[in-house]
């Protein structure tokens, strides 16, 4: 056997070590490429390999009121979050934290499709203060969640200021799609509506991370200190032009069963005092999310509590609009400022062979702008219309802005309807327009419906000198080019001498009105809707400030369904403008009996009545 | 003294090299065990592997004391009972814990222990004794018939445990032995050409051109083979080449898994390919120095799989780096060197055979072990020889030693 000859021997064994030598060699090599060429990379990949970012909610700024009052502010909150690192342990956890949190079999679907395998899952949003109790108890019971104290809103003036304020609520997929919304991540809250969706960038902040530190299974083993921590950058704080006790003053005296608005704004820079609709809702009751149950409780309601109808509500402005076909005649100089009407109302008057009546079937007589503003004739600005002229009349609406929105620093605003020109017929009615439309517009009524703001826009404007800056809810807003009547000083002060004859001692609104320590001027209208022909909508757009001195507040109050401007509409604005006019200047605040008409019908003196 | 002390360890160096790799494992057994939430998988093992290199180191001083002639007598009765052992484990073993499916250990009550271990040597002894008794060298196919028979049986029961890591030791057992005996390369890759064709039959083209290659070969190499050797040999291809599908799909999924992922460890890192890149991300994170003895974070957090046993060497990478690498693979080298050299210096052809068949199994367990943490080669269960947590292994490859020291004491 040749295995004995030492030669062989030799020779196979210098083979084998040559076999040892590649063998081990291609090892040596292969290690060298992992451990010293491409070591950084997985360097790299070991530090992510453990460590799970979590995402550190900033806190939202916090929203006060012009007098710095906390409108909307932050209190502790516990979200909980699931690090698992698969699909079924996901599922597992989500299973056994069924009962705790109450999740619904939906909601843990709804979960599990937004499951990612390296990001922590938000399973819930502000989880009660229990079930987070019972959570950390058993922590050893519920491997990968992680509770996390996030701020949570707090809307300090609840369902008085829901509508303008808003509400935050968890993003939707719907919003993450957004090219506003692309640095933003699942899980997150975000405003909705209002305030919070209009300044959500700056109240926002920027999330911050945190790094958790897991083990292969998805365990937290650790918090790492000092690695690539962010806090974030808490969201800016923003105050508004709102008054804050004058809006839960008007939530209290809105009445209960009625909808509709009240706008009030500071004639002095177009910043809105106060902007409320009825019926309201409480905001903090979305911030820990809505079952789908109670949203579609929310959103079926016929009275559409969601609606926003300061800024979004479209009535026709009725009387209320006079205010705006006296400016144009002015502007225009169809009319001189104390002209006296050709022909006299006689409870109305034959036009075009069809006879218009007026509202008081008496007559007003021979009237001149003041006195018909006041009285609120119909016969008067039936030709008042007539020697503006449809296209003037169209023409100067429209540059007013009674076709668009007022621009007013909220998500959602409607633009008013108005026609801008003849063809405004033809496209909505399929027919064009007689001259006779001009006497419906200049009643305020036809194809005409505004939004409550928009008519405190208007009424500002007679409030100042005849412009009006762009209503706004930010304090210190960029200055923004605001629009003009285009009427003299002194035409302006005709204008007000007829709004303060609706509230002077023989006026239609002077009970309802008419304040111990205030001046007040406005105007009454009702406007025929389609919903109830029997019940027409209540406006009273009016503006107050000390006997004698410049209007220091205008308002404006829509109540719908609520028949008479003078006797519902009107007290609300006389109510609310004393409130805020008292506070202003240090006096005592009111009892709810404030205008004259409440010292009458509760039998109280009020022998400061003219 | 000296004379004494080489009295009782046989060859100073190979026993040291090995006295400190057993050491060098039993610390980095320890370091697996230091994570940042202890399992009471890993937490101790050091301690239970110690015990084991304990009784591995009385049962070397024992065999120090056993004749050579003796060793060579129980050749035969230990492959048998070996064999025996291995068909029992098939029916009433158990897996090593928490493994369902695999059955690789003989639970005996009072200790665990698995037979294929056991057989590893048996059967070197038993090819070493049927070779080294041979008057003529194996250079013919009809030669190799026993011996692949003689590692065929117990590598069948291994792969059916199933155990595809011991099955390749024992390939390595084979190859090496016959090449100690004198067959010559060609021989052994005929030998070798029905695998060769299972594994390139997945591709239709590429194995239609190797038959044509082998069949080339054959008639060029027709004058050193009979007609029936050539035949088998086309016939055998024509069966491992057709049958592969079968085989495939008798595969257990996870078994399979490992083939796909060596292919390309990063098809799915959540998924099969987990342990290869986890374990690469160990070993290349650990750089040139390493992140230090017990503070390897990918062990620490538990991304490492298996990490006392068989990717040991993932925590030897991420914790001592390439220097470690580059040491231990050197220690490694030093050991194989130590066992050429013994089997070159023995003129017995027993001693030669068994020492040399020790040798590969041991380099198809140093490369497939240390190989598949960077995705070299694929996974399979193999541990690495000294260093992985493992009693019945330690103390073989301690008797393995002790046996190749013994049979060389007398050359």
């Amino acid at each position: 056997m040749r295995l004995v000859h030492a030669h062989n021997r030799r020779r196979r064994a210098a083979g084998a070590l040559g076999f040892v030598a590649i063998a081990l060699g291609a090892l040596a090599i292969q290690f060298f490429r992992v451990q010293m060429l491409h070591s950084n990379d997985y360097m790299l990949k070991s530090e992510s390999n453990r460590l799970r970012p979590l995402p550190v909610a900033a806190p939202r700024g916090t929203i006060f009121d012009r007098n710095d009052r906390v409108m909307a502010d932050n209190v502790p909150g516990y979200v909980i979050y699931v690090l698992r690192e698969s699909p079924e342990s996901t599922r597992q956890i989500l299973e056994s934290l069924r009962p705790h949190l109450g999740l619904s079999d939906e909601r843990i679907e709804i979960l599990m499709e937004r499951y990612q395998r390296w990001e922590p899952l938000v399973v819930d949003i502000d989880a009660d203060f229990q079930a987070v109790s019972v959570l950390e108890e058993r922590r050893e019971d519920f491997p990968g969640i992680v509770i996390e104290m996030r701020p949570k809103r707090r809307y300090v003036a609840g369902s008085a200021v829901a509508h303008v304020l808003g509400y935050v609520n968890e993003i939707t997929v719907e919003e993450l799609a957004e090219p506003r919304f692309s640095e933003y991540e699942p899980g997150l809250l975000i405003g909705q509506v209002g305030i919070e969706r209009q300044y959500e960038e700056r109240l926002q902040g920027r999330r911050g991370v945190r790094y958790l530190e897991v083990d292969a299974l998805g365990r937290i083993v650790g918090s790492l200190a000092g690695i690539k921590e962010d806090p974030g950058q808490p969201g800016e704080d923003i105050r508004l032009t709102l008054d804050l006790e004058l809006m839960e003053w008007i939530h209290s005296i809105f009445p209960d069963s009625l909808g509709g608005a009240v706008v009030a704004l500071d004639p002095s820079d177009g910043g809105v005092l106060a902007l409320y609709s009825a019926p309201t809702f409480d905001p903090n009751s979305f911030v820990s999310g809505l079952t789908p149950e109670e949203w579609a409780i929310i959103e079926t309601d016929p009275r559409k509590p969601l609606f926003n109808r300061t800024v979004m509500g479209l009535y026709p402005p009725g009387s209320t609009w006079k205010l705006a076909a006296a400016a144009i005649a002015l502007d225009r100089g169809a009319v001189g400022p104390h002209e006296i009407m050709e022909e006299p109302c006689t409870g109305g008057l034959l036009i075009d062979g069809l006879y218009r009546r007026c509202w008081l079937p008496e007559g007003h007589g021979y009237l001149d702008l003041a006195g018909a503003i006041a009285n609120s004739c119909n016969v008067y600005f039936y030709q008042l219309g007539l020697k503006i002229g449809l296209a003037a009349m169209l023409e100067a609406g429209t540059r007013i802005g009674f076709a668009e929105q007022c621009g007013i620093d909220l998500p959602q605003e409607s633009r008013g309807i108005f026609p801008e020109a003849n063809d405004f017929w033809q496209r909505e009615f399929g027919y064009d327009p007689l001259e006779g439309e001009v006497l419906s517009l200049a009643i305020g009524q036809g194809p005409n419906s505004q939004t409550p703001l928009k008519m405190a826009q208007f009424y500002l404007a007679l409030a100042r000198d005849g412009t009006a800056p762009t209503p706004h809810l930010i304090e210190n807003p960029e200055p923004t080019e605001g629009w003009r009547l285009n009427v003299s000083t002194e035409s302006i002060e005709v204008l007000r001498e007829g709004l303060r004859g609706v509230t002077s001692p023989g006026g239609t609104a002077y009970f309802g009105t008419a304040l111990e320590h205030w001046e007040i001027l406005g105007k009454t209208g009702t406007s025929q809707n389609a919903q109830d022909s029997l019940r027409a909508h209540a406006w009273f757009a009016g503006m107050a400030g000390p006997w004698g001195g410049e209007p220091e507040i205008v308002v404006v109050a829509l109540v719908e369904f609520g028949e008479s401007g003078s006797g519902v509409a009107a007290p609300i604005v006389a109510k609310t403008a004393d409130f805020y006019l008292r506070r202003k200047y240090g006096m005592p605040p009111p009892d709810s009996i404030q205008t004259l008409g409440e010292h009458y019908n509760l039998g109280r003196p009020a022998p400061w009545a003219r | 003294m000296g004379n004494l002390f080489k009295h009782w360890v046989g060859d100073p160096a190979l026993f040291l090299a090995v006295l400190l790799m057993t050491a060098f494992g039993v610390a980095m057994i320890y370091s697996a065990g230091v994570l940042n939430i202890p399992s009471p998988v890993t937490e101790g093992a050091w301690i239970r592997q110690a015990q084991w290199a304990a009784m591995a180191l009385v049962a070397f001083m024992i065999i120090r004391l056993i004749g050579p002639r003796w060793i060579e007598w129980v050749a035969v009765p230990a492959y048998v009972v070996s064999v025996l052992l291995l068909v029992m484990t098939l029916i009433v073993g158990t897996g090593p814990g928490t493994a369902s499916g695999v059955t690789s250990f003989l639970d005996l009550g009072f200790i665990r222990f698995q037979p294929s271990e056991f057989a590893k040597l048996a059967t070197i002894l038993a090819l070493a004794r049927y070779l080294g008794t041979r008057p003529e060298d194996p250079v013919t196919l009809r030669a190799l018939v026993a011996p692949a028979a003689i590692v065929g049986v117990p590598l069948a029961l291994v792969i059916l445990q199933p155990d595809l890591g011991t099955a390749l030791a024992f390939v390595g057992i084979l190859f090496a032995a016959l090449f100690w005996a004198g067959t010559p390369i060609g021989l052994m890759v005929l030998l070798l050409s029905p695998g060769i064709s299972l594994v390139l039959s997945f591709d239709p083209i590429i194995w239609a051109a190797s038959f044509v290659f082998l069949v080339g070969a054959l008639y060029l190499y027709r004058y050193r083979l009979f007609l029936v050797e050539s035949l088998s040999v086309v016939l055998a291809n024509l069966v491992a080449g057709t049958i592969s599908t079968l085989l495939w799909n008798s595969l257990a999924d996870y078994q399979q898994n490992r083939i796909l992922v060596y292919l390309d460890p990063s098809v799915d890192p959540r998924g099969a390919g987990y342990h290869v890149v986890q374990s690469m991300v160990a070993i290349g994170s650990g750089g040139p120095t390493g992140k230090g003895f017990t503070a390897g974070t990918q062990k620490r957090f538990d991304f490492l799989p298996e990490q006392h046993t068989d990717f040991i060497f993932s925590v030897i990478g991420e914790e001592l780096g390439y220097l470690g690498t580059i040491l231990t693979l050197s220690l490694f080298a030093f050991i194989l060197y130590r066992l050429v050299r013994m089997a070159e210096g023995e003129d017995d052809p027993f001693a030669g055979l068994v020492t040399f068949g020790i040798f590969g199994a041991w380099l198809v367990h140093i490369f497939v072990n240390i190989g598949m943490t960077v995705g070299m080669v694929p996974v399979t269960g193999i541990p690495l020889p000294f260093v992985s947590y493992g009693g019945t292994f330690l103390l073989m490859s301690w008797v393995a030693i002790a046996v190749a020291a013994r049979l060389a004491d007398d050359a």
